[in-house]
């Protein structure tokens, strides 16, 4: 199914029409009654998008150039809001511990993620397997980091009993700078990995089969057909999964939030928590608001920046 | 195996020992022995995949279990016995506290801290929010998705590319003006202000639907409109009902996403009346005793907000599991 949709933004219409003069002459004139059954159709959502997405959008901008408690009026500052986010070092922090995150998450989260998806291409029916596997997928973070603020518990978790079970020490894992974000990382992969797996489940099913066999009648070893016509061949699914995960994890709020709150020492004190501070704790609307401005910036480039070196949306089999 | 090829070896020396017989022979040998680690290959490779599925199966569930044993625990023994596998002494107190059933004195006397706890109200508000969010967005994000799919009107395409950047937009970028504007209509602790930015449209289910309304074929509608069915009642009489697999994918999509929602129900509805699961439950997580949290209860608060959602996965697990691998919906 997804190598029908047309990634396009001119989508059917004039895909369909036969001819290039007709193509025109429907593109200079709007049928009327047309033209009003789609006003109907789009007007609710088109309040929708002005009120709570378009115009928030720019209100944003404008707010990140003031100082704003929601009590007084709005006073104008300029850039002075992102010259302060410029050299607070707990921004610095936040951003470093971003990135961290990101680090400890996405590449074993799609390393784990293919090889459950090579898994299930194993299994003649996995229905039932990939139903399950998803299944955290569906849950409330919230949920997902209370579980787990459980099952790491050091008095109660089982997590720790097993360890010391095993003649091990205890670990305080969400209690301790060194290890509460690989921690939270920890939690995260167990709730997505069965999502990225089933992306990539995907993405296998559509290589086709004759690739395989040619391969393997030349010789190939199933470590060379895997990393010959498998991987590069997942290129759109593995760009797809990467940019939106790296999107994601430079997002994350709940887990932190239910789980350490930005602690121990501020080692959990991602970004969303940083401006969830200052917005909603503090009401300093405007720094909070430039700080948002900034992880914006950062994830539009990171997509760009992704896209153009790994030419990703492309793929051998066109 | 090694047995095996022996004996065969002796078969063939006590037999006739003339070289054509003998070639023919071991050529079959060959094959027997080719055809047998063929065969122990495959049988290795499906115990590591079985050995893989058990590990993943036992690592995904381990944690729901936990989270149903502790739940029917009784307090003190969630720290006295931590280690028993089945609950160390059942109890259905937890629901009844977290459930606000008992009054405060009678939680203390099922294990609890004495904190109120209102999850009941929760539940309720969790499945008004999202009935209502699912049910408009998933609605008007349909229409839209039509017209964007099907229909000519002008400045389409550069509306269009208006909700495809939208897609970009983090989050917190729009819950702070949105929190703003939402006090400054004196929306909040309402379920209007909670409902409001998601009820009208999300970029991604417009953008969602609008290309599975471009990918199906056009023929049909066409035909309807040129019986004179007009625009709108062909997409309501034929499209809509045609499409309701990926309606439905949609739908249950648009629900969890709802469902699970922390930061801007937390932001806009912290107040008890209008509170849904994940507030109250992260709520319920701060004000705990550090030390000594209230584990029965969190964990029976949990599973409120975990068996609709099993439920509904139950129902229509498997059109999710295969639709959402090809859809790439998130």
């Amino acid at each position: 199914m997804a190598s029908q949709v047309p990634s396009t933004a001119d989508g059917g219409q004039r895909r369909n029409s036969t001819g290039k003069a007709t193509v025109v002459r429907k593109e200079r004139r709007y049928k009327g009654e047309e033209v009003r059954a789609a006003l109907y159709l789009i007007i609710p959502s088109l309040i929708g998008f002005t009120v709570f997405f378009f115009y928030p959008a720019l209100r944003n901008v404008y707010m990140s150039l003031t100082d704003w408690d929601m009590l007084t009026d709005p006073e104008f500052l300029g850039v002075q809001n992102y010259v302060r986010l410029f050299e607070d070092r707990f921004f610095w922090n936040s951003l470093r511990v971003t990135v961290m995150y990101v680090i400890y998450n996405i590449p074993i989260q799609t390393v784990i993620g293919l090889g459950i998806a090579l898994l299930m291409n194993q299994l003649k029916n996995s229905t039932a397997f990939r139903g399950i596997i998803l299944l955290p997928w569906f849950i409330p973070n919230v949920v997902v980091g209370l579980f787990w603020l459980m099952l790491l518990n050091p008095l109660v978790g089982p997590v720790n009993l097993t360890l010391e079970a095993l003649g091990l020490d205890r670990i305080q894992f969400l209690m301790l700078p060194q290890t509460a974000l690989p921690s939270i990382a920890g939690i995260n992969i167990w709730r997505h990995m069965g999502y990225v797996a089933l992306l990539f489940f995907a993405g296998l099913q559509t290589i086709p089969n004759h690739l395989y066999e040619a391969a393997r009648i030349d010789g190939a070893s199933a470590a060379q057909s895997f990393g010959k016509i498998t991987l590069p061949l997942l290129r759109p699914v593995m760009t797809f999964v990467v940019v939106t995960s790296v999107i994601g994890s430079f997002q994350i709020f709940d887990t932190v939030a239910v789980t350490t709150e930005g602690g121990p020492m501020r080692s959990t004190e991602v970004m969303i928590w940083f401006i969830f501070e200052h917005a909603f704790r503090r009401f300093n609307m405007g720094y909070g608001a430039a700080a948002t401005m900034v992880l914006f910036v950062i994830l539009v480039g990171f997509t760009f920046a992704y896209m153009k070196i790994t030419r990703g949306s492309e793929s051998h089999l066109g | 195996m090694s047995e095996q090829r022996h004996s065969s070896d002796k078969e063939h020396r006590a037999g006739t020992g003339q070289s054509p017989g003998n070639s023919y022979e071991r050529t079959m040998l060959e094959a027997e022995t080719k055809l047998r680690t063929i065969r122990a290959e495959r049988i290795r490779r499906r115990l590591i995949t079985a050995m893989g599925i058990g590990v993943l199966l036992f690592v995904t569930l381990v944690p729901f279990y936990w989270m149903v044993r502790t739940a029917l625990t009784f307090p003190p023994e969630i720290f006295r016995n931590p280690r028993s596998i089945l609950p160390p002494q059942w109890t259905l107190g937890n629901f009844m506290r977290v459930l606000g059933m008992v009054s405060a004195e009678e939680a203390v006397a099922l294990g609890g801290t004495g904190q109120a706890l209102g999850f009941f109200r929760s539940l309720w508000n969790s499945i008004i929010v999202t009935a209502t969010i699912t049910v408009g967005q998933v609605f008007f994000s349909a229409c839209a998705a039509y017209a964007f799919a099907r229909l000519r009107f002008p400045f389409r395409d550069g509306l269009f590319s208006l909700y495809v950047a939208a897609l970009m937009i983090p989050m917190m970028v729009l819950v702070i003006p949105n929190f703003a504007l939402i006090h400054e209509l004196g929306w909040l602790n309402t379920y209007r202000g909670i409902v409001a930015p998601f009820f009208f449209m999300t970029p991604l289910a417009v953008f969602f639907m609008r290309q599975f309304f471009v990918s199906i074929n056009k023929e049909l509608e066409e035909s309807a409109y040129l019986d004179g069915a007009g625009r709108l009642k062909t997409a309501f009489r034929i499209v809509f009902p045609m499409s309701m697999p990926a309606i439905l994918t949609a739908t249950i999509i648009v629900a969890t996403t709802t469902w699970n929602e922390y930061l801007w129900m937390l932001v806009v509805g912290r107040d008890r009346a209008v509170r849904v699961l994940t507030v109250a439950l992260g709520i319920f997580r701060q004000q705990t005793p550090q030390g000594a949290p209230d584990w029965g209860g969190l964990m029976a608060g949990t599973m409120l907000a975990v068996v609709p959602i099993t439920i509904v996965f139950l129902l229509l697990g498997k059109h999710v599991v295969n639709s959402i691998g090809h859809t790439g919906f998130r």
